[in-house]
């Protein structure tokens, strides 16, 4: 047996966590809004979560391929793009619109920038914004809930944000439960709770960026005058403060650079809701915060044990 | 120092760690004196400083306790036989951490003679007590090796408080809580000992609180010792979080201070001795033998009797596995130490050093290599790091070689406890690359 040891730096023990099983987490943790999609927004969102995660993934595995490096399919990353990206689309868009969102999310942001942990913004986010710029009108034709259920032919509504710029409030309970018109899973703020709940347990995420992106929603919605409980339960604000915003790559390492980036993402959410011309501001808030995340970092370094306080250089 | 210092009723506040698997399956199994090997190999560098120069020839005839290396220098402790028989050869070995150094081979006789040169230390006053350490040979018994001697030998007055590490907290190593329910008196009498020839005002024994027996019979042993030692011996109980023993991170917890970067534990008035040194300490005073054998864990999926031994310094490897029922099946990894911090051997020959507490033994499963994955900047490693470092950070100045930006960012504090390594899902070699960016820091500063 001589001569045969393996030899390798310390530590030789470790916490069994792998990229893989982080992705899983999540892939559960969606499971409860993907389920109410379907429930809403019936068969046709299902094939929209379906074509997401197969095209994210073929294209995961050409790209790798093409660029001559591992396979990363298998740490499910992309499948939690997908996915994502899905839950961000609209019940009736035709699904080769859906790919196109999917080649911007996993060819174009992920993969030419090299691959999972080098992205510099969110995929499903600037892909949604992508979809939203090329195909506004495909991508604002919201359907009715349970509409499914009751006819072939779509019945189109608008989203509870549309609806009071015009004038029309939706009940808290619709918005909790998802009863409303919007993207498929962004639309039941219980089953996003569930999973962020899910993912803060198993210690997936911090909740320090969901918190402070929720909670100054709340705070700055009712300071100028808006309904604080609407704002935090509508839109995309419960799916992105959740599942966007705590995107490892593209958010903030240490704590307090999680405050600011979860600040910092309400603050743009409530300033384009209120003060802008579209009705929702959470996809560019997300992505414009991913922006600035390594100058968050910069200005949040934790200080090394004993380190003495630089002296400012003259 | 002013007013009498308060003893701590809880632990300071620490950062980071890691939950590191206990895995200490050997706690209560007492430990257990390994008869004299067929050989031994004293190797000349048993600690942090000068390697010591053989005092002995092929041929020469050597009792237990006897000097075979010695060294001027300050930063040095002499070495000892830990057999009495021949010696058989000076030769060169090659240590885990690559340099090489000198050894010497003795041949044992079996009958295990000790020297006649040894008797009780006579000591009047500091300096006294200071040589007498030194000449014991002791040397941070927890793993890192620095020469007591050097540790209190510090300017009088300096050092107020006396911490003695029994916190354990590597996995699997259970030699210092036997230590501590095996020799209690042995324990306290060297604190006793220190603290009155050192001058110093009160001593804290930081200990895990997963190791509630040791911690009972400490106590017990603190309350009657306290009689005569104006109650100035605690014991501290810790939270079970890995690395809870490191000397910087044992020093904030038991007393709130924080060694600043580049300063040693005597610049905030500390000495931290760990558990198993000062019992020795205790033992040289009364009968003046040498540091000849130390208690180590045997452990790990591929040993068949993982227990306890007081084995000979210098003994090999695979004899003190065959000491310990051989072993269960092929090893494919031995390590020197606990599995955070240890050294892999290339072999079983490697001779046991004085600051070892353990040697593991793993079988093919779980010593199984993991493939490295491209980072995805979750932050496990940042938040893990018990010294508040950010290891994404210093890769990419590692990468580009930038040993002025890495000093800023506190390589140098980098004790490579491996919490990094553990957490980081993506199997990322961070405790390497830790050590490169030291390498190219101390590089930068040589020119």
């Amino acid at each position: 047996m001589e001569n045969m040891l393996t030899v390798s730096s310390s530590p030789h023990l470790s916490s069994g966590a792998t990229t893989r099983k982080i992705m899983l987490d999540v892939i559960i943790a969606l499971v409860p809004a993907s389920v109410a999609a379907v429930i809403f927004f019936g068969w046709k969102s299902l094939m929209l979560i379906a074509v997401c995660i197969a095209s994210c993934t073929a294209l995961e595995y050409i790209c790798r391929k093409v660029m001559k490096r591992k396979n990363t399919v298998g740490d499910l990353s992309a499948v939690v793009t997908g996915l994502l990206l899905a839950l961000n689309l609209p019940s009736g868009l035709n699904p080769l619109i859906a790919v196109f969102g999917c080649v911007v999310a996993i060819v174009v942001v992920k993969q030419m920038f090299g691959g999972i942990g080098n992205n510099f913004v969110n995929p499903a986010i600037t892909a949604r914004i992508v979809l939203l710029v090329s195909f506004p009108v495909q991508m604002t034709t919201w359907e009715k809930p349970f509409e499914w259920l009751k006819t072939a032919d779509s019945v189109t509504g608008a989203t509870p944000l549309a609806l009071m710029s015009q004038g029309t409030s939706t009940g808290y309970m619709d918005l909790f439960l998802g009863n409303t018109g919007g993207c498929i899973g962004e639309t039941c703020a219980l089953a996003l709770l569930l999973g962020g709940i899910y993912l803060v347990a198993r210690k997936v995420i911090s909740p320090i960026i969901p918190l402070c992106f929720i909670g100054t929603v709340f705070v700055l919605s009712f300071l100028l005058g808006g309904d604080p409980l609407f704002h935090i339960l509508s839109g995309g604000v419960m799916l992105g403060a959740i599942f966007m915003a705590t995107d490892y790559t593209t958010s903030p390492m240490n704590p307090a650079g999680k405050v600011i980036f979860g600040i910092g993402c309400a603050v743009i959410t409530v300033l384009i809701r209120f003060y802008a011309n579209l009705p929702e501001g959470v996809s560019f808030s997300i992505i414009l915060m991913n922006i600035l995340v390594p100058h968050i970092e910069n200005l949040t370094r934790t200080k090394p044990f004993g380190k003495e306080k630089k002296n400012e250089k003259a | 120092m002013g007013d009498k210092l308060s003893l701590p009723l809880k632990p300071f506040r620490s950062r980071g760690g890691v939950k590191a698997p206990h895995r200490k399956h050997t706690a209560e199994c007492e430990s257990v004196v390994m008869p004299p090997p067929s050989e031994v190999l004293i190797c000349m560098s048993q600690h942090i400083g000068v390697p010591c120069k053989p005092v002995v020839k092929p041929g020469d005839e050597v009792k237990v306790g006897q000097i075979v290396g010695d060294n001027d220098a300050f930063l040095s402790v002499p070495m000892h036989s830990s057999v009495s028989g021949r010696v058989k050869k000076i030769e060169t070995v090659t240590m885990p951490n690559g340099s090489k150094v000198q050894a010497v081979r003795i041949e044992s006789d079996g009958q295990m003679t000790p020297f006649e040169g040894i008797k009780p230390p006579k000591i009047e006053t500091r300096d006294d007590f200071i040589k007498a350490v030194r000449d014991s040979g002791v040397v941070g018994l927890g793993g890192a090796g620095f020469p007591v001697h050097v540790k209190i030998g510090v300017e009088r007055d300096k050092v107020d408080t006396l911490i003695i590490n029994a916190a354990e907290c590597e996995p699997y190593i259970t030699a210092d809580n036997r230590e501590a329910l095996e020799n209690s008196w042995g324990v306290v009498s060297g604190i006793k000992a220190v603290m009155e020839l050192m001058e110093i005002d009160r001593a804290i024994i930081g200990i895990e609180n997963n190791k509630p027996n040791a911690i009972k019979v400490l106590n017990e042993v603190c309350r009657e010792a306290n009689r005569d030692m104006h109650g100035n011996v605690c014991v501290l109980p810790l939270k079970a979080r890995y690395p809870q023993g490191a000397e910087k991170v044992l020093i904030k917890v038991c007393t709130g201070r924080v060694v600043p970067e580049g300063k040693l534990p005597a610049d905030v008035g500390c000495v931290v001795m760990n558990i198993a040194s000062i019992a020795f300490v205790s033992s040289y005073l009364k009968t003046g033998m040498p540091l000849v054998t130390k208690r180590i864990t045997v452990d790990g999926s591929a040993v068949n009797r993982p227990q306890n031994v007081i084995v000979p310094i210098g003994t090999r490897i695979k004899d003190i596995i065959e000491f310990c029922g051989g072993y269960k099946c092929r090893p494919e990894k031995i390590i020197f130490g606990g599995p955070m911090m240890g050294l892999a051997l290339p072999d079983d020959e490697m001779p046991l050093l004085k600051q070892n507490n353990a040697v593991l033994a793993f079988s093919e499963k779980e010593a199984a290599r993991l493939e490295p994955s491209d980072c995805i900047r979750c932050g496990r490693c940042a938040a893990a790091c018990p010294m508040g470092l950010t290891p994404p950070l210093i890769s990419g100045l590692v990468a580009k070689g930038d040993a002025e930006g890495l000093a800023d960012n506190g390589i140098m504090v980098c004790m490579e406890c491996g919490c990094c390594a553990f957490a980081c899902p993506a199997n990322r070699p961070i405790v390497q690359n830790m050590r490169m960016g030291k390498s190219i820091v101390r590089s930068a500063k040589k020119k």
